[in-house]
């Protein structure tokens, strides 16, 4: 490696996820489900799952844990369900949908609200 | 990007439990970025996606050598709407070579913001294009370059738009001009669902012209 950066990405990340390059098909982390921590970190935990755990003590969006790690999104994917498998985490998806698959009216409304708020 | 510690990150109420997105598309230089900073509660963060031509996720590394798997970056900001509804709006690369990322970033979108420089206006036919393609609900907003003024009607001549999609002007530098941009943006969806409610109330949402 000349230098750090994009060009060295792929065999750190591979390593990261011991390989594992999608985290699944029905894979439940959208950009902005929020996750949230149901543990502490614990010792000889890969580092990365720490930190999450760590970020995730209050909500934390997928996107945000992406960025702040400085992964790539499918990355951090597979890491959340990693947690998300062993119960180390719980997420909390988005909910804009009406049964009819229109955006719910009320959460038009409350989002209407709080930017006029702003 | 600028290091990160966790002392710089603001917390979200532990009540949050509403991801929301709205997409900015746009140009190269368009604004997008200072859009969402004029509005963001936090430093807008830069974050990116690893993905192959064929639009899927990279999920082989032996199929990699053949595709050529594409780093995507893009920018997003986040907005505390109340207790449970956290929005978070991300700048879109406009350009025609990540139309694959824009499938994942349009998923479960609210709306999309079309932000136009008036002086490159053929930049933002191909974004207008893909969200007509996916049924995606937009607005245009012209950011204000100083460039010389057009009218209404000029600029929706120019990018062929559709009446029912409003147009504004707007200086994406201004909180107060880019919160009217994201109000107008919810005003429009409401009014859209509100006609497909009634029609559906009525049965009609079969015809094909009230395709979203």
């Amino acid at each position: 490696m000349s230098r750090p950066g994009r060009d060295d990405a792929p065999d750190r990340l591979y390593t990261l996820t011991q390989g594992r390059t999608r985290s699944g098909p029905d894979t439940p982390f959208d950009l902005v489900t929020l996750v949230v921590a149901e543990c502490d970190p614990v010792a000889g935990m890969q580092s990365e799952h720490a930190a999450i755990l760590r970020m995730c003590e209050r909500p934390t969006a997928v996107v945000e844990i992406a960025a702040e790690l400085k992964l790539p999104v499918s990355i951090t994917r597979i890491l959340l369900s990693d947690l998300l498998s062993t119960g180390r985490v719980s997420a909390r998806h988005p909910h804009t949908t009406v049964p009819s698959g229109l955006p719910d009216p009320d959460i038009l409304e409350q989002v209407l609200v709080g930017l006029r708020n702003l | 990007m600028d290091s990160v510690t966790s002392d710089a990150r603001a917390p979200l109420s532990a009540s949050a439990d509403n991801g929301l997105k709205i997409v900015i598309v746009g140009g190269f230089g368009v604004g997008k970025t200072t859009l969402v900073r004029s509005v963001s509660e936090i430093r807008p963060l830069n974050t990116e996606e690893t993905m192959t031509q064929a639009g899927e996720a990279v999920d082989d590394t032996s199929e990699v050598r053949g595709k050529s798997a594409t780093t995507v970056a893009f920018d997003f900001g986040r907005i505390t709407l109340d207790t449970h509804n956290i929005l978070y709006l991300f700048g879109a690369p406009g350009q025609e070579r990540f139309w694959f990322l824009w499938d994942r970033l349009f998923s479960g979108t609210l709306g999309a913001i079309v932000l136009v420089d008036t002086r490159r206006i053929d930049e933002s036919w191909y974004a207008i294009d893909r969200l007509e393609h996916h049924g995606t609900p937009f607005i245009v907003a012209c950011n204000d370059f100083g460039g010389p003024p057009h009218t209404p009607a000029q600029i929706r001549e120019a990018l062929d738009l559709d009446p029912h999609v409003p147009l504004l002007d707007c200086d994406a530098r201004s909180r107060e001009s880019s919160k009217r941009v994201l109000i107008t943006l919810v005003e429009h969806l409401q009014s859209r669902y509100a006609l497909h409610g009634a029609a559906a109330a009525e049965g009609a949402l079969q015809s094909p012209e009230l395709a979203l």
